[in-house]
């Protein structure tokens, strides 16, 4: 199951975090921090590659032992990172995907909003967005 | 667990308080935090509340079903009456008081004492709760004209109510529709739920009480809702409610109505209605305020334009974000009609204090387009409005073709090659199918207008046969021909139309099956004998095929195909079943066939071509082999003729145009006649290339007609009979370009498959 969900501006910079467990989320900003990096390296390492023929979905990034970190980053090179724990050892590729795929579907609907300025930090008001994130959160749970 | 009795009042009450715990809309469980806050709310020790929830098996369960839930609930009516908390007590007390729910404000105590102090609840608290609802309602409706145009904030737009974090609207759903089923006398029902909507406001808002006092800290929505089924007394109390028409003047309506409003006043206001729907004049005065910016009511706004309207309304960005998010339904950046005047609504209700819902409420979905009833379009208030965006269907209207014609028409016009094919629902009595099909071959006969009947049904027919007709034949014009040709239809475009209305009868009535040939019937209604009129319409048929397009050729096709034999055999039941006779058989045998046939409509087209060709290229036909052969033709000729056939362009082959279109119409036909007698049908089936030749060669044979009643019925008879070898020849065509079209599907797929083992490549 996903512990924390993470949207990640062009500039490196949080839109969007949030995490299960609440207490300890700082830790999660940490990791999130520091996936950017593998992230940066991902996109970079296909550089000369196109875009489009660059796979949105970036894989596992990043293995701790308690956890495991997936990227995958847009064409508009927001990225997008969920944390997951390793204890769930049954979460599958495809089950991770699916979650990117919803993240994105979420994002891009506020993108849509008129009020929204790119940039600005998803705000809590975006009931969908969170709503959907955090459905992606239990997603795996039951 | 033990069964409980319970009484009327308990049920009902239980029941509420259920419904109120079933967040999630289950039915079956209560969510388990709504249930604990609600027996919290009974003013019960924690360990009696523990111990309920182990009585009622709760604990054991692992969720609360229903019947613990109910247990529950009659438990702590127990402990509430000091009793011992047993099971076996559980149904042998009886006149236990309904358990008490203290909903934590101080105002609320009394109030929720008193009431659930007995059943009855004579309302008295109400008025003050309904009656700010009311107001509130009142106003926001009453303000739209002032506050929208002005875009000026209204005074207090910070209201001081708070929203509870659940949706107003969905739990006032759940009561109003759980209330109106109990509907009648609800005086008991008001003690249950305010008792049972509170909680949950409890628990969504954490401070609801403010400086207001009463119900400040209640939306107003939803104490409507809740209000809303209260009592059936006469709405004339809501009257007064009206007047207010400002805010400030709200207010003072607010204060000054305590006694007289009763709940009476809410539910008459709200009863059956939720807060968010939009009135008729709200809805024109958003419909104005829509055109302002985009003229055209079916189109869209577009996000920038529609940010740059609603930030006038000087509300916070972040809350016209939501408002956006609620009321953006296709999340596509940009607003329709409805999608504009549900955020018109709630930016409005949001000037006027109301809080914005956590999702859009139902009155606000937009409709969707469906031919069905769509999910969200529950009461829209000016469905009419909306009749003309594409988006906004008002669904339900299946009977109404037209409408759906105009909803569709840009859909089906690019749907020309498409030709999609639906089982054509044509709503159409089974008289009239064969009203059709019998005018069908009469007409492509003899050119005659087979019967009075027929002709009385023309004009019934004229909407649904035109439109079946254009259904059946998606991919001709022969639908338009043939409705031309009866002047009934008024456009003459080929495949568009046919194809729009193919589309609009697709959800239509599954008797459409029946209908495959529905020609529309001949424009000249001959008012004189049934049989006898053949002749003469066929005279007057054989005249208009020069002149016309498809239509006369249309009508002049068929005449060619009965064989003899076989009409001697039909033309009996022909003589008297001529317009339904055919209709029955073609109807119980054909319908079946219609199915497949349906699909092969675009093969009519290429037939069309085919038949057409056909006579030009070579006199050979329909027999089985000159069938074979007009298969690979079909999709070399397939394009082209299609094209011609839209282009209506068959003034040289009129009749062999007609004669094409016409095989649409007898589909069935044809097909009933091959189980009946493909030998007899074969050689009738080579002439179909002659059409023009043939229907001459046709009149001329009648030879074989036993009857000789008349000539008239002999005419009749014989064009039946080249109908329906028509048919029969056209259905085989069709059946083997079918064939033809799955092999070269399965030729197309296994070229695709090698395709994808040969570029395994690119994917490295």
């Amino acid at each position: 199951m996903a512990v924390c969900i993470a949207v990640i501006a062009k500039e490196n910079y949080p839109l969007y975090i949030r995490s299960v467990p609440t207490q300890g989320e700082l830790k999660f900003h940490y990791t999130v921090h520091t996936s950017l990096d593998v992230v940066e390296e991902k996109i970079s390492g296909v550089g000369k590659a196109l875009a489009d023929q660059r796979e949105l979905y970036l894989g596992l990034l990043y293995p701790t032992e308690d956890y495991k970190v997936y990227g995958y980053v847009t064409n508009s090179k927001v990225k997008f990172v969920i944390v997951v724990d390793s204890s769930n050892a049954s979460l599958r590729d495809n089950e991770i995907r699916s979650m990117f795929r919803k993240l994105h579907n979420s994002f891009t609907d506020v993108m849509c909003n008129p009020f929204y300025n790119p940039g600005d930090p998803i705000q809590s008001k975006s009931v969908f967005f969170c709503a959907h994130t955090l459905s992606i959160f239990y997603v795996t749970i039951h | 667990m033990e069964s409980l009795t319970l009484s009327d009042v308990e049920q009902k009450y239980y029941s509420e308080l259920f419904l109120s715990c079933d967040v999630d809309n289950t039915k079956k469980v209560a969510s388990n935090g709504k249930v604990l806050d609600l027996f919290r709310a009974a003013q019960l020790s924690n360990e009696v509340v523990l111990q309920i929830t182990e009585l009622c098996g709760a604990t054991r369960l692992g969720h609360f079903g229903r019947s613990q839930f109910y247990i529950a609930l009659k438990l702590i009516a127990l402990a509430q009456s000091g009793m011992p908390l047993r099971v076996e007590t559980l149904n042998s007390v009886r006149d236990l008081p309904l358990p008490r729910f203290v909903m934590g404000k101080n105002e609320q105590e009394p109030r929720h004492a008193v009431m659930f102090a007995d059943a009855e609840n004579q309302g008295h608290y109400f008025p003050r709760p309904p009656l700010r609802v009311q107001a509130k309602k009142v106003s926001a409706h009453e303000m739209i004209q002032p506050c929208v145009p002005t875009a000026d904030p209204q005074p207090d737009t910070t209201s001081p109510v708070v929203s509870p974090h659940q949706s107003p609207p969905t739990s006032p759903h759940a009561w109003r529709k759980h209330k109106r089923q109990a509907s009648g006398g609800n005086v008991d029902r008001q003690p249950s739920v305010p008792g049972v909507v509170w909680p949950s406001f409890r628990e969504a808002q954490p401070g609801p009480v403010t400086g207001d006092g009463m119900w400040s800290a209640h939306s107003p929505p939803p104490v409507q809702e809740t209000w809303v089924s209260f009592t059936d007394t006469p709405p004339s109390s809501t009257l007064p409610m009206h007047p207010p028409s400002a805010q400030p003047e709200s207010t003072t309506v607010r204060t000054g109505m305590s006694a007289m409003i009763t709940n009476e006043i809410q539910r008459q206001t709200s009863g059956y209605d939720d807060p968010w729907k939009i009135t008729d004049e709200q809805r024109q005065y958003y419909i104005n305020q829509f055109k302002t910016i985009q003229p055209d009511l079916t189109g869209l706004i577009p996000g920038s334009a529609a940010k740059e309207f609603f930030t006038k309304s000087k509300l916070p960005i972040l809350e016209l974000s939501h408002i956006w998010e609620l009321s953006d339904f296709d999340k596509d950046g940009a607003l329709t009609l409805d999608e504009f005047c549900a955020a018109f609504h709630l930016v409005v209700a949001r000037k006027n204090g109301y809080d914005l819902p956590e999702k859009l409420p139902e009155s606000l979905m937009p409709k969707l387009i469906d031919l069905d009833d769509s999910a969200g379009v529950p009461e829209p208030a000016t469905e009419v409005s909306f009749s003309a965006s594409p988006v906004e269907v008002t669904p339900n209207k299946s009977p109404s073709m037209p409408s759906l014609n105009q909803n569709w028409p840009e859909l089906n016009q690019n749907n020309e090659d498409t030709a999609i094919v639906h089982p054509v629902p044509i709503r159409m009595t089974p008289s009239k199918i064969h009203m059709q099909e019998m005018e069908l071959k009469r007409t492509g006969s003899d050119h005659t207008h087979p019967t009075s009947p027929l002709m009385a049904n023309p004009p019934e027919l004229s909407d649904e046969t035109k439109l079946a007709a254009s259904i059946k034949f998606p991919g001709t014009s022969v639908g338009d021909g043939y409705s031309s040709s009866d002047s009934f239809t008024s456009d003459q475009e080929p495949i568009s139309s046919a194809v729009n209305r193919q589309r609009s009868h697709s959800g239509t009535s599954p008797e459409g099956l029946k209908v495959v040939a529905p020609p529309p019937p001949p424009p000249r209604p001959h008012a004189s004998h049934s049989r006898s009129s053949s002749l003469d319409m066929n005279r007057n048929f054989a005249a208009v095929p020069a002149a016309g397009s498809q239509q006369p050729g249309v009508v002049a096709f068929p005449p060619a195909v009965p064989p003899r034999p076989l009409p001697t055999q039909t033309s009996v039941p022909h003589g008297h079943r001529s317009v339904e006779g055919d209709g029955l058989p073609a109807h119980t045998s054909t319908s079946p066939h219609q199915m497949p046939e349906q699909p092969n409509f675009a093969d009519f087209s290429q037939f069309q071509a085919f038949a057409v060709d056909q006579p030009e290229d070579d006199e050979e036909n329909p027999s089985d082999s000159g069938q074979a052969e007009r298969c690979p033709e079909a999709a070399g000729t397939m394009r082209t003729t299609k094209n011609d056939v839209q282009a209506e362009e068959r003034n040289a082959t009129t009749v062999n145009s007609a004669k094409v279109s016409t095989p649409l119409a007898p589909p069935p036909k044809p097909v009933r006649r091959r189980l009946k007698s493909e030998d007899e049908l074969r050689p009738d089936v080579e002439d179909l290339p002659q059409k023009s030749n043939v229907i001459a060669t046709v009149l001329a044979t009648q030879p074989s007609i036993p009857r000789s009643i008349g000539k008239d019925k002999k005419a009749i008879q014989a064009s039946i009979r080249r109908n329906k070898e028509t048919n029969t020849v056209l259905a085989r065509l069709n059946s083997e370009l079918q064939q033809q079209l799955k092999d070269l599907l399965e030729e197309r797929i296994s070229l695709e498959v090698q395709l994808e083992q040969l570029r395994p490549f690119s994917h490295l």
